[in-house]
């Protein structure tokens, strides 16, 4: 059936477009944008966008589905189904399962799931190395054939800056991303939260915003050596986004990523020894969240994902040493990011681009648009609703979420993948 | 004012007039153990149990011996035959203990937060005797206890009065110390100016922040000092690119006679235990007329008992 989208405001950054115009859906593309009230609703499913934003598919390029190995936490359904809740047509999904993507095996097991739920698009991540244990290389051209469109040992950082250097250079043969989780294991040894005034005062052992420096630069100068796609992940503090813009304006071919705890939260929300708040890289320091929000704003930080790590209270339900790391966020995501809107740091163009259009384009893959011919992912956003965030109604498995019980400002109302409507707020249709 | 809390988990938390009414009773209670039979019926019928993670002697000990001067029953869980073995949560086994009705549960772990962990969780009182890298607030009171007796005019002056201005220096590995953290705000909060001093690699960043004066030298941090507290040197720091040699540690920042000429006349010198003669204090000044250190160990006693006279008798009130 075909939809007509009436009467909402169309924002899409890859044709720098923001006007109200109707949408028409067809045979899962995007047929149509004409001016409002020009193409007749007959025969048509008509969606009342009126005081809605019309945004091309909000894509996460950084989350954990945990499926296969700790469906327990997460599934590839309830983990997209948590997508779709929070406005995302697509994510894509980090190795570091059990066991891990490093095989074709897995990662046609993880479409074939997510194609069974019919929920948000999923595009797998591969690993660097096998197991990722930083070792060898895992088999890159197989892994793309299969799907992958992405490699990253995310969660256990390359070590070996030998390894790191042939990773870009044999993903480059077959013209993959790296993505990088920028952590040198030695600095950050033992460290359970961010090394500062808060761990001090809580005796914690920290992570200098260091270990995640010296990564950074490392991997950008390897990526100037090979010429090679070089991705950072979840970039935390200020001094990895003032060596990105460095590199960036000596023209490197680099692009980078945050997410809506590194510019909501500080280090002071471990007080308390909230496990919910215990993250890695660790939630930083005033200045850091200045700062990465400033790299939103200029464009240092080219995507906001949410590293959505689901765990459940086996993992989180402990002595803060002996908690895991990682937070859930896509039902959060788009709210938190809204709030940087209203607070004046980005437009609403920005923001659309560093959750779609920015994700896309990095990873290569379709969305991130809405021009007449492209599959028909769609978010429709409401600006000015205001909800309260409220961790048991999620769609997710799990509930580590320290954004419960916050009033958030904006929010997905409907969801649509491929033309069809994957999700829709209750009372609505 | 009074004490009326659930729980004693850290310095952090303790107003100036709280640490008042604890050291007040700890005074009045030290008399007890100088009696023929040392022992006072307060407690009776109240259970204490004890539940370490982390070797000690003297703290278990002295919970023990508070807890008997006041009559109540103590029990010890030990770990290593305890269900952590077994792989049963720290929680779990709490609720378990719980489930026979303690009156107070006093925990040492390993890891900083676990008495926070447990207290949020459970009816019974919790006190911290130290956990991970955080506090060890009965330490800190002891401490407090013994520089106010020794220093006070007379036995009217409040804790602050007699404190306040005293310069105390903190010395040693005051990175991965617990006993630090919290005597730098039990003595901060009572008025006395803190110098800490160690090697750079023990000294953890924004400390100043706690309200303490920072140096790399021992000489600096002893001089003009009222109170010298020297830190036990874990021995397994080395190894971990924290110092050089133990040798040139005992040079830099062992404790020695001529160190005591820079300090006032007066100056005492403690020690929370235990020592490594001859690395942070040498044998002359641990035995010598300045030190404290054993009567902190009595101290001890005397503030564990008013810390569970407040947790558990007033508490019915």
């Amino acid at each position: 059936m075909s939809l007509l989208i009436k009467g909402g405001l169309v924002v899409d950054p890859s044709t720098h477009l923001e006007d109200p115009l109707d949408l028409l859906v067809e045979k899962g593309k995007i047929a149509a944008l004409e001016p409002p009230g020009s193409i007749p609703e007959e025969g048509r499913r008509v969606i009342d966008a009126a005081g809605l934003v019309v945004a091309p598919g909000l894509i996460d390029m950084h989350v954990h589905l945990r499926e296969p190995g700790e469906e327990y936490k997460e599934t590839i359904c309830t983990g997209t189904r948590a997508a779709v809740q929070g406005g995302f047509t697509a994510v894509a999904c980090m190795p570091n399962t059990k066991p891990v993507n490093d095989t074709t095996a897995v990662t046609r097991l993880i479409l074939d799931q997510a194609k069974a739920a019919g929920n948000a698009r999923v595009y797998p991540v591969g690993a660097v190395s096998m197991g990722s244990k930083g070792e060898a290389l895992s088999e890159y051209g197989d892994l793309k054939a299969a799907g992958v469109v992405a490699l990253s040992d995310d969660g256990r950082p390359v070590s070996n800056s030998m390894l790191m250097r042939r990773a870009l250079e044999y993903a480059k043969t077959f013209d993959l991303p790296i993505i990088s989780h920028c952590e040198d294991l030695q600095l950050s040894a033992d460290g359970v939260m961010h090394e500062g005034q808060v761990s001090l005062q809580l005796g914690l052992k920290g992570v200098p915003g260091a270990a995640e420096e010296v990564m950074v630069y490392r991997d950008l100068t390897l990526a100037a050596l090979t010429g090679a796609r070089l991705h950072i992940a979840h970039v935390s503090t200020a001094g990895s986004v003032a060596i990105i813009r460095l590199a960036k304006a000596m023209g490197l071919a680099v692009t980078a990523e945050t997410a809506p705890h590194y510019f909501s939260l500080t280090d002071a929300a471990v007080l308390g020894y909230n496990t919910h708040a215990k993250v890695n890289p660790p939630l930083r320091t005033e200045m850091d969240v200045k700062s990465i929000k400033e790299a939103l704003r200029d464009g240092t930080l080219d995507a906001i994902a949410c590293d959505h790590a689901p765990h459940s209270s086996l993992e989180k339900e402990l002595e803060f040493n002996a908690a895991a790391f990682g937070l859930i966020g896509l039902e959060t995501s788009l709210g938190l990011t809204l709030k940087l809107v209203h607070e004046g740091t980005l437009n609403l163009m920005q923001a659309i681009e560093r959750l779609s259009t920015g994700p896309a384009r990095i990873l290569g893959v379709a969305g991130g648009t809405l021009e007449v011919g492209v599959p028909a992912d769609i978010t429709l956003i409401d600006l000015n609703r205001e909800w309260t965030v409220d961790a048991n109604t999620f769609a997710s498995k799990s509930r580590n979420c320290p954004f419960d019980g916050w009033t958030l400002k904006g929010k997905a109302v409907m969801t649509i993948v491929g033309g069809k409507v994957v999700w829709e707020e209750e009372g609505r249709g | 004012m009074e004490f009326r809390r659930k729980d004693l988990l850290g310095v952090a938390d303790l107003e100036p007039e709280e640490i008042q009414v604890i050291l007040d009773t700890a005074a009045s209670f030290k008399e007890i153990s100088t009696r023929p039979i040392k022992k006072v019926p307060t407690l009776r019928g109240k259970m204490m149990v004890t539940m370490f993670y982390e070797p000690s002697t003297r703290t278990r000990t002295s919970f023990e011996i508070a807890a008997k001067r006041l009559s109540a029953d103590t029990q010890s869980l030990t770990v290593s035959a305890s269900s952590a073995v077994k792989g049963e949560t720290l929680l779990d086994t709490a609720h378990n203990l719980e489930a026979m009705a303690p009156d107070v549960l006093v925990i040492r772990h390993y890891a900083s937060g676990a008495p926070h962990f447990l207290a949020q969780r459970l009816r019974c009182g919790v006190i911290n005797a130290g956990d991970g890298l955080h506090e060890h607030p009965t330490q800190a009171l002891l401490d407090l206890l013994t520089v106010w007796l020794e220093k006070r005019k007379n036995d009217k002056e409040p804790v602050r009065e007699t404190l306040t201005g005293l310069k105390v220096a903190i010395v040693g590995d005051i990175a991965h110390s617990r006993v630090a953290r919290s005597d730098i705000q039990a003595f901060t909060k009572m008025g006395s100016q803190v110098t800490v001093a160690g090697p750079a690699t023990m000294l953890p960043p924004y400390l100043e922040t706690l309200g303490a004066r920072v140096t790399t030298s021992l000489v600096e941090a002893v001089r003009d000092a009222d109170v010298i507290m020297m830190l036990r040197l874990q021995l397994e720091r080395m190894g971990q690119m924290f110092m050089s040699t133990l040798r040139e540690y005992s040079q830099f920042f062992g404790l020695a006679p001529r160190h005591l000429k820079l300090a006032k006349d007066d100056v005492i010198i403690m020690h929370p235990g235990p020592l490594n003669r001859g690395v942070e204090i040498s044998p002359e000044v641990a035995d010598g007329p300045h030190s404290l250190i054993l009567e902190q160990v009595a101290n001890g006693v005397a503030v564990r008992m008013a810390v569970l006279y407040f947790l558990i008798e007033e508490k019915k009130g």
